[in-house]
């Protein structure tokens, strides 16, 4: 699409002066949506005293107690015990001293992070791996029922959430799945192989036949002609699928929060959980949110030409 | 496909790995309980268990607001996570039908421990199902109830004392009725000390859990609230929405509305924690087990706080908290677990364990002369724990519990309807829970 | 050879060889390979979605309580039903998550596609703000409902500290306030979405060719009328569209508002979903839940069928 067709209003280019407004106000807008999130960048390095300071603080003296609060755990002690213990040893250890603590040990946000990497990385190659071969199967066959199956997939993602979870806790306690690894992962590869299949047969659509009927033609097996032929060219649409699934799998609270309790509880539920002496740790709350949030920025920097088509299953493409 | 294949194989071998990493530990007991300062004393004290047995002590504490999803889940899915578990006092009921306790009688006639050692409302709260019955599911271990603190320092201050007796015509001092409560919380409520504008109290508001049922019922118990006209019958008419309850409920919305601090319509035990400490309010209610923490406290502890027991109206009440100490019967290590309660029972740990900042409810630490002197707030919870009352503990007290919260919440802090409206649906709620089980 | 050579080649080859031979050279079957390909992904979800849908319809019917699992549980045909249907409660509920749905979608539509006019003339520097502005869109909404919470306080937070700075309305407190919090929960959802509408704008401003403005113009059609008869009417599916995925979407919001609001103050942000929540894991009453489960997603089923058809129609 050349930059000639991207017109509104009037033939010729916007003038000059219309572009200028225009780019104020949306530079304004998208400044205005950034100022949460910067706040939170911000109060990722407050100290605790100053991230419930009234009025707020915009201007302060930055500290790292968020991220060490963030991956410890600490338990107040008196001041004789601390002089009884010698000096601190390591940079966070000195400022946890200087609140009269003592760190106990390691927190649990490393664990709840590497859950939502190994249970988003697993469900999305699942649903990725099946959403191929099945969007491969419905683009190239002729399959009976196919609109029906279609929409059939489709329909599984309209449950609400917290429907599908009630049964889906019954039959994991049952077998014995919850609060696992791999039970999460199959929960998640069920809701992300429609999103997958719909993604995936729009680009599977878009690669022209001839090549494939051209490899049958010189010997190859149709299976043998998806492998060499077709799968190559579905690189980009497959990459672009795999990061939908696993920005979806990361974010995913709802059957997190249910399901899971101890072992494979993933980051969004524990989030809200960072307790500190009174009241949410807001910094340590808003240092594991930016760790949590700076990979989805990235991918979506990343992504940002196949947001549209991401985001309606496919059916709009720029 | 066949690099395909080959990740399968080493994703599902990494997941073999981790699953029987998970069951390496021998020798070593969980504990469940929630994230709160006695669960740090706990830990600190169980150094002495493994140091005695060399049986090594894993704790899982969550925090209060998501205790009851996480470890009711845990229970009901069978988990094998907790093998002790200091679950809530109204878990008890649904625990012993459901199986989910082990029994303890037996434990304790072979070892020698008895309930008469410790006070028998922990007992009663704490251990028996069904209630008063000598079926014992748990060792009473955290003794709790929920009091009151006051900025001492500032009712010391002459020109307060003085403008207060102008209006009052009595002294600045804890109050002996819930109406005087309300009179102090209206006379600190927006009045600036030391530059900056305070409140008059903290009380409990929260959605989510238990919150504002807590808070609510430190209201209506002592104005004359009944759960049953006759115990056990089930009669909630007439007791739930008596005219005292009533009464009881519209003086609960009305200090919500006069004396709260801004934003205090989802507070629970760290939010009033934190509303005191910073210096926002002249009191708040909390659980006596925050008490020590907050005599130690750098900003308001030692002599600028003070502590009263739940003042009476009609009758003296106070609010039951507390838990008792648990063996799970999923457990695979229940007489290593059996070995812990064993050891926790011993009148030695009771008194290192208050010393600790933990409530023992044995005897030999709580009918010592020595008691009432050794913190500042001993007395009264001596004073409290005489005059408690629990919330059901039958096995469904979650729905009843959740009927409850959703009623006084819309009434006191959304302000929908009238509070004889939010008790009557309420009364219908639990009849409707109690048909279900099959209890009406 | 071209690809061109190849097809005509392919076909003359494919019309030449006998029909068994063909079969056995092109291996498995073609119907054969299909299911091999389509059917992992049916089971899976017959297994994680369609067996589970047969047990809630089942569970429905009866007075099960899943924290007393020894319980006697009993058929009580269309008693959940009756209780829901007739619980003054349950409307109310509805009527918050339809306050909630009709007003972030009139919200993020005049943001989203006033917005997309803009960008669409195309200034400088205009693709890299676009992609700032969707970054809201992708967070994961629980998180963004935990720390709006810590932007929303009333002394210590900085919404209430920059809407004061404008007009002095003494602390705001967005969540526990009767009257301000289900405006809370719409400010916070129609920041992290109008982006979509935003995206899905500009995708139909695009598609109009240029053509049509050019013929206006010679027709001396002024400004209004240009958007009116060009713009608006090729646009309007995009916004069909969104506006349904959307409004479903926020027809079973969850997360967000359960970290934000927990639903209060009393029930007056309680969203259909977090009742669901609470029936089902927190009373633990599962028939009575599944029965409201039913009910929703009937309801979210009629719906979302009136917006595949339309997904079809925006195809073509």
């Amino acid at each position: 699409m050349t930059a000639n067709t991207n017109k509104a209003f009037s033939v010729s280019e916007a003038s000059g002066r219309s572009k200028a407004i225009a780019g104020a106000l949306v530079i304004l807008y998208a400044l205005v949506t950034m100022i949460p999130l910067a706040w939170i960048f911000l109060t990722g390095f407050k100290s605790p005293p100053d991230s419930i300071a009234y009025p707020p603080k915009v201007v302060f003296t930055p500290s790292l107690e968020g991220y060490v609060n963030l991956f410890t755990t600490r338990s107040r002690q008196t001041p004789e015990y601390l002089e009884s213990l010698g000096p601190p040893r390591t940079w966070y250890d000195k400022l946890v001293r200087e609140r009269n603590m003592v760190i106990t040990g390691p927190s649990r946000y490393k664990d709840r992070y590497v859950n939502s990497l190994v249970i988003g990385f697993g469900s999305t190659f699942l649903a990725v791996f099946l959403g191929t071969l099945a969007a491969y199967g419905f683009s190239r066959f002729k399959v009976p029922l196919k609109d029906d199956l279609l929409f059939f997939i489709l329909s599984t993602r309209m449950m609400p959430p917290i429907a599908v979870a009630i049964p889906i806790y019954l039959m994991y306690r049952q077998l014995g799945l919850s609060d696992t690894w791999l039970g999460m992962i199959l929960l998640y590869t069920a809701v992300n192989v429609s999103l997958a299949v719909w993604l995936l047969k729009g680009f599977v659509d878009e690669i022209p036949r001839e090549y494939e009927e051209a490899a049958v033609i010189d010997g190859y097996s149709r299976f043998q002609a998806f492998i060499k032929v077709v799968l190559p060219q579905m690189r980009a649409g497959i990459a672009a699928t795999a990061i939908f699934c696993l920005i979806f799998a990361w974010n995913e609270y709802a059957f997190a929060l249910l399901l899971t309790s101890g072992t494979a509880q993933t980051a969004p539920p524990f989030i809200p959980q960072i307790i500190g002496e009174g009241g949410l740790d807001w910094p340590a709350v808003a240092a594991g949110t930016t760790l949590f949030l700076v990979p989805i920025v990235f991918f979506t920097v990343l992504l940002r030409n196949q947001l549209l088509r991401g985001i309606t299953f496919g059916a709009v493409r720029k | 496909m066949r690099r395909g294949k080959k990740l399968l194989a080493a994703a599902a071998v990494l997941l073999g790995f981790a699953a029987s990493n998970a069951q390496a530990a021998d020798k070593e007991l969980t504990l469940c309980w929630a994230a709160w300062d006695p669960a740090n004393a706990l830990t600190v004290l169980s150094k002495d268990f493994t140091r005695e047995t060399g049986i090594k002590m894993k704790f899982e504490f969550v925090p209060w607001t998501n205790f009851a999803d996480r470890f009711l889940n845990e229970l009901n899915s069978k988990g094998k996570l907790c093998d002790l578990l200091i679950g809530d006092s109204q878990w008890i009921g649904g625990s012993a039908v459901n199986g989910h306790y082990v029994k303890l009688n037996d434990f304790f006639k072979k070892e020698g421990i008895s309930m008469d050692d410790f006070l028998p409302a922990t007992v009663y709260a704490y251990s028996t199902w069904p209630k008063g019955s000598k079926n014992y599911y748990a060792l009473p271990a955290m003794g709790d109830a929920l009091g009151w603190v006051y900025r001492k320092d500032w009712f010391a201050r002459p020109e307060l004392r003085k403008e207060f007796k102008a209006r009052y015509g009595r002294e600045l001092a804890p109050p002996k009725t819930q109406m005087e409560l309300m009179d102090i919380a209206r006379f600190f409520q927006g009045r600036v000390i030391d530059g900056k504008k305070r409140y008059g109290v903290a009380i409990y508001t929260e959605r989510g859990s238990e919150g504002i049922t807590m808070g609510v019922t430190s209201a209506l118990y002592p104005f004359g609230f009944k759960y049953e006209k006759t115990p056990g019958k089930y009669d909630m008419d007439g007791a739930v929405n008596s005219p005292d309850s009533v009464k009881g409920l519209e003086f609960y919305k009305a200090l919500y509305d006069c004396c709260t601090p801004p934003g205090h319509s989802d507070a629970y035990m760290v939010a009033n924690l934190d509303a005191y400490k910073s210096g926002q309010v002249a009191m708040q209610m909390n659980w006596f087990a925050f008490f020590p923490g907050i005599a130690k406290d750098p900003d308001v502890g030692g002599a600028k706080s003070g502590f009263f027991v739940n003042p009476r109206q009609k009758v003296e009440a106070s609010v039951l908290g507390g838990q008792g100490i648990s063996v799970v019967s999923y457990s695979d290590k229940k007489d290593l677990a059996l070995q812990y309660i064993k050891w926790f029972a011993k009148p030695e740990v009771q008194k290192k364990w208050w010393s600790l900042g933990g409530y023992s409810c044995h005897k030999a630490v709580l009918n010592d002369p020595a008691f009432p002197q050794s913190q500042p707030f001993a007395a009264d919870f001596l004073k409290a724990m005489g005059n408690v009352k629990d919330f059901w503990q039958e096995p469904n007290y979650a729905e009843l519990l959740q009927a409850m919260q959703k009623r006084v919440h819309d009434y006191v802090v959304a302000g929908k309807g009238t509070a004889k409206e939010a008790l009557d649906k309420l009364v219908k709620d639990w009849r409707e829970a109690f048909e279900d089980a099959g209890k009406l | 050879m071209t690809a061109r050579d190849r097809t005509s080649l392919a076909q003359k080859a494919a019309r030449a060889t006998p029909e068994p031979v063909a079969r056995r050279i092109r291996g498995l079957s073609d119907r054969a390979l299909a299911w091999l390909f389509i059917s992992p992904t049916i089971i899976l979800l017959l297994a994680i979605n369609i067996f589970p849908l047969i047990w809630t319809i089942y569970l429905s019917f009866t007075n099960y309580h899943a924290n007393r699992p020894n319980m006697n549980v009993r058929w009580i045909g269309l008693r959940n039903y009756q209780r829901i249907l007739g619980s003054e409660d349950i409307w109310g509920y509805l009527q918050v998550t339809a306050h909630f749905v009709f007003w972030t979608m009139v919200l993020q539509l005049l943001l989203g596609f006033g917005l997309a006019l803009l960008i669409n003339r195309n200034f400088r520097g205009s693709s890299f703000w676009t992609t700032v502005i969707l970054i809201p869109m992708m967070l994961s909404p629980a998180v963004v409902g935990t720390f709006w919470t810590y932007l929303y306080q009333p002394q210590t937070g900085i919404f209430s500290y920059i809407v004061n700075a404008f007009y002095d309305f003494g602390p705001l407190d967005m969540i526990g306030s009767v009257k301000l919090a289900p405006w809370a929960i719409v400010i916070v959802d129609t920041w992290m979405w109008t982006p979509y509408i935003l995206l899905l704008s500009l995708a139909g401003l695009r598609s109009i060719p240029d053509y049509l403005y050019e013929a206006a113009e010679i027709d001396r059609a002024n400004a209004w009328q240009k958007f009116w008869h060009i713009t608006f009417p090729r646009v309007l599916p995009f916004l069909m569209l969104a506006v349904l995925f959307r409004g479903i979407e926020n027809f079973k919001m969850f997360d967000m508002v359960a970290e934000l609001t927990s639903g209060g103050p009393g029930s007056t942000t309680e969203l259909v979903s977090i009742t669901l929540k609470r029936a089902a894991f927190e009373s633990w009453k599962t028939g009575y839940a599944s029965a409201f489960a039913v009910i929703l997603f009937v309801t979210v089923f009629g719906l979302g069928n009136i917006y595949v058809k339309a997904l079809n129609r925006v195809k073509r």
